[in-house]
């Protein structure tokens, strides 16, 4: 449905041969890939996390050095050690997570390393006419005066996308562009995308959304742990092949929420009122109240860094909040530490797995038992209980079928979706009344993501009231019951059925472009119980 | 992983290894008859049995201070303390057993818990700065070694100085407090099984105890025990506060074991010594009288050289320099372990 050219007439423009990488934890990121990308043309790189594709553009783009195998650019065997000479092959790299300065403004981002000079000053009217001129030919447009710091995420991108074709790449790389953005968002950087082909420029578009991939996509390359399952002419594929491949079975898209009866008269587990969190003097959270029941998921959406992980935070003790309250279960948890959080039902699923979720060198067992190390029959009194240590842990990597050797084995030789089971086993066995979960499956793969699903909606089932955190908006929309919107540390909107809502719709509030009336939100959530 | 443990073991073999070599080019350099020199290094503490003995009661300091430190390094926080902890054990000890009264077996209890809880206070202060305020323990822990050896120098001079000798030595401790001697005509005494209770006292209680378990956890993850519940100030302040126990005990052994009177002019150095054995131990305290007589005799056969050749005692100082080197160097060998590794991964998917 793309350019109806058909692949075989073009160059290769960019040959990976036979490359290997093996991680120093023993982790084989790459096993003889080969990936063959074409002139002009949208190429789509997809896989799983986890999959290998980030480390392949990463050797591509001299940040990781490769065990075997040789690259070719432009017909010619290129040696690629530093992101510098990715530059000079031509090479430009949009990564997950943008690399600007955010103190200076959009056009000194852009020349930076690069800047214009009138004798030995720095020329601020050229670098503007520089970023000007470049928006124009791209279709790429920016406010060259604009301070990083100030824009949307969108924008962040543009610039970035800007900065590499600046330096002259015809070869550019975006790692889950559209991971970050909007859907309205989405929509602008297509164009874009379409619009650099149009001027000959190749691009590699990394991504496990398949329906992206296959609106934008000329080409697809599948990667499944490691390895390259094939190449394929995106127009001959369907979703469900590419899914297939992608996984190596079947797969069931699409979430089931849990079923909820009728929430009036259920118990309110987790209560906030007007939470308020200052940090470095910006107010992070303003206001913010919600009401979760048992049985029920209350979903938050937004753009990441609009307070969601600061209202976790709050929430679980990690920190402490300026004004408001918070109860859980009926008791008041403000100001409480969270060992103390936790003695009154709350479990926690944390964004960042490998900061908070475990400690990475220590064994299935240890991470297991953290928040239950003092209570039988991990311990008595004072003592650990070895076997009653071993007996838990074996029946929870059971349970939660993680895939480890043995409670022994040492947690960062796990997958990631291994160690996020290894949190959601800790955090689900032991009866939370309230589960907060951030991110749940940020960066796992589908197998894991399913499971964790499944765990989320069977604990809810039996009662537990659940505040899911998500930025990916199908987890968001297709697992809460009703769904929440923040936009700069506050809710913006509540639906009462999430079923009802679009993902335009979400989208217009997660960019702050609508929002509904406060009194309106805490009538339909606060007010239903008086 | 298997493939860890082994690399380990030859990773520290292979320091060791190429820090005698470097020592051996030293002698080479420094000494007219290098091959003896050496020899008598190596040998040294196996020459005689007041050597060999030497060297057997060099250890036991050595271990006090390597297991004090092992349980702050296991904790994370890098207190290093030990020093001053155990040189103000051993001043306390003295005093407990000069001035009090009591009968045999029970005056050295007594001597050895004022010790543990002299050390224990040196090991509270930069517990509760670091708890309280966020200190860094590990200036505020080098910064006490001063105040505390001079508080003990200060203490011995003007408050336990024997004015009858000209040497500037305590009062005579008192009979009943002596820790006894195992082996007639050598210094080896009963502290040996003191070292060892500590040791399975430590292991104990880093690896079978809820308070040892939080202890690791906030080692390997501070975040993450916070995230759990795990109060990390407490484990902090609890944990300094035990080494320092252990530090100030291993005072508290040497001067009842070894010496008649306090006459120490400056800080023995176990402390920092200790950094050495812990570091070598990996922070685990089933290793360290392994690693504990591994320095001394390194110390001994200096000693011994120093005697005999023409090369310095200081000699050694430059072996344990290059192995602590060596072995905290997490580069050292890496790419010999991941061509191990590559092999490895080569291997399974040729058998998969």
């Amino acid at each position: 449905m793309e350019s109806g050219k058909e692949s075989q007439t073009k160059e290769p423009i960019l040959l990976m041969q036979g490359i290997t990488k093996v991680y120093p934890n023993g982790l084989v990121a790459n096993s003889e890939v080969t990936l063959e990308v074409h002139k002009g043309e949208i190429h789509a790189l997809v896989g799983e996390n986890g999959a290998g594709k980030t480390t392949l553009m990463k050797i591509l783009f001299g940040l990781e050095k490769h065990d075997a195998g040789d690259i070719f650019v432009k017909g010619k065997r290129a040696s690629i050690a530093s992101p510098s000479q990715a530059i000079r092959y031509g090479i430009g790299m949009v990564h997950q997570h943008f690399m600007l300065a955010p103190s200076l403004t959009v056009a000194e981002n852009i020349v930076l390393g690069e800047e214009p000079t009138k004798g030995v000053w720095f020329d601020q009217r050229k670098a503007e006419e520089i970023c000007a001129e470049l928006g124009d030919k791209y279709r790429l447009k920016v406010d060259p005066h604009a301070k990083i710091a100030d824009v949307a995420v969108g924008v962040k991108q543009r610039v970035e996308i800007l900065k590499a074709l600046m330096r002259g790449s015809d070869i550019l790389v975006l790692d889950e562009p559209t991971a970050v953005l909007t859907p309205q968002e989405t929509v602008e950087l297509f164009v874009a995308l379409r619009a650099l082909r149009e001027g000959g420029h190749t691009i590699i578009f990394i991504s496990h959304k398949l329906s992206e991939v296959k609106e934008i996509s000329d080409r697809v390359t599948v990667m499944r742990s490691g390895r390259v399952v094939g190449t394929e002419d995106t127009h001959k594929v369907t979703v469900q092949q590419l899914s297939k491949m992608m996984v190596g079975r079947d797969v069931e898209l699409g979430l089931s929420r849990p079923g909820v009866s009728p929430a009036n008269g259920r118990e309110v587990r987790l209560l906030v009122q007007g939470l308020t969190y200052i940090r470095d003097s910006k107010e992070v959270l303003k206001d913010v109240s919600l009401k979760v029941r048992s049985g029920e998921i209350l979903g938050i959406a937004g753009i990441e860094g609009n307070g969601q992980a600061e209202l976790v935070e709050v929430l679980t003790g990690l920190s402490r909040c300026d004004r408001g309250t918070i109860e859980i279960c009926g008791q008041d948890a403000t100001q409480k530490k969270p060992g103390e959080i936790r003695e009154l039902g709350l479990s926690h699923i944390p964004q960042d797995r490998m900061t908070f979720g475990v400690a990475a060198g220590a064994s299935v067992a240890e991470n297991l038992i953290s928040t239950r190390y003092k209570k039988p029959p991990i311990a008595n009194g004072v003592l650990l209980n070895l076997k009653g240590i071993f007996e838990v842990c074996a029946s929870l990597i059971n349970r939660f079928e993680i895939k480890a050797s043995g409670p022994e084995q040492p947690v960062n030789t796990l997958s990631g979706g291994n160690i996020q089971k290894v949190v959601v086993a800790r955090e689900f066995s032991t009866d939370p009344r309230v589960i907060i979960a951030n991110q749940p499956t940020r960066g796992i793969d589908i197998g894991a993501s399913e499971s964790i699903h499944r765990y989320l909606v069977d604990a809810t089932e039996k009662g537990a009231a659940v505040l899911l955190v998500s930025a990916d908006l199908s987890e968001v929309m297709g697992l809460s019951n009703r769904l929440l919107v923040m936009y700069e540390g506050r809710v913006v909107a509540h639906f009462d059925n999430a079923e009802a809502v679009s993902e335009e719709e979400l989208g217009l509030y997660m960019l702050g472009v609508k929002r509904q009336d406060p009194h309106e939100i805490a009538a339909s959530m606060m007010g239903e119980a008086g | 992983m298997s493939i860890d443990k082994k690399f380990e073991l030859l990773r520290t073999a292979a320091a060791i290894a190429v820090a005698l070599f470097i020592g051996f080019v030293v002698t080479c350099i420094v000494s007219k008859s290098p091959f003896e020199a050496f020899s008598y290094f190596l040998r040294g503490p196996f020459t005689t049995t007041r050597r060999f003995a030497a060297f057997l009661e060099a250890a036991i300091p050595l271990m006090f201070t390597g297991l004090s430190l092992s349980l702050v390094f296991a904790a994370g926080q890098f207190n290093l303390g030990a020093d001053g902890q155990f040189f103000i054990g051993a001043v306390a000890a003295t005093a407990a057993g000069i001035y009090l009264n009591l009968p045999p077996v029970i005056h050295t209890l007594v001597c050895l818990l004022v010790g543990m809880a002299a050390g224990a206070i040196g090991g509270f202060i930069p517990g509760l700065l670091k708890a309280k305020w966020n200190a860094s323990e590990l200036v505020a822990s080098l910064m006490l070694n001063y105040v505390f050896l001079k508080l003990g120098m200060y203490l011995i001079t003007y408050h336990m100085r024997d004015q009858s000798v000209g040497a500037l030595v305590s009062l005579p401790l008192k009979k009943t407090c002596w820790l006894p001697q195992l082996v007639p005509n050598t210094r080896i005494h009963a502290g040996v099984f003191v070292a060892l209770a500590a040791t399975l006292f430590c292991y104990y209680y880093l690896y079978r105890t809820s308070r040892g378990y939080e202890i690791r956890m906030t080692g390997q993850n501070i975040d993450f025990a916070r995230y759990s519940g795990i109060p990390v100030l407490s484990v902090i302040l609890s944990v300094q506060v035990l080494a320092g126990a252990v530090a100030g005990l291993g005072g508290a052994v040497e001067m009842l074991g070894i010496y008649r009177r306090f006459q120490w002019l400056a800080s023995p150095g176990y402390g920092f010594d200790g950094v050495i054995v812990s570091i070598l131990a990996k922070n685990k305290p089933t290793l360290v009288p392994v690693t504990a007589l591994f320095l001394a005799y390194l110390r001994v056969g200096a000693d011994v050289m120093a005697m005999y050749s023409d090369v310095s005692a200081e000699m050694v100082a430059i072996i344990q320099a290059v192995i602590i080197l060596l072995v905290t160097a997490e580069a050292f060998l890496s790419s010999y372990r991941h061509r191990m590794l590559l092999k490895e991964v080569r291997q399974s998917a040729i058998t998969s």
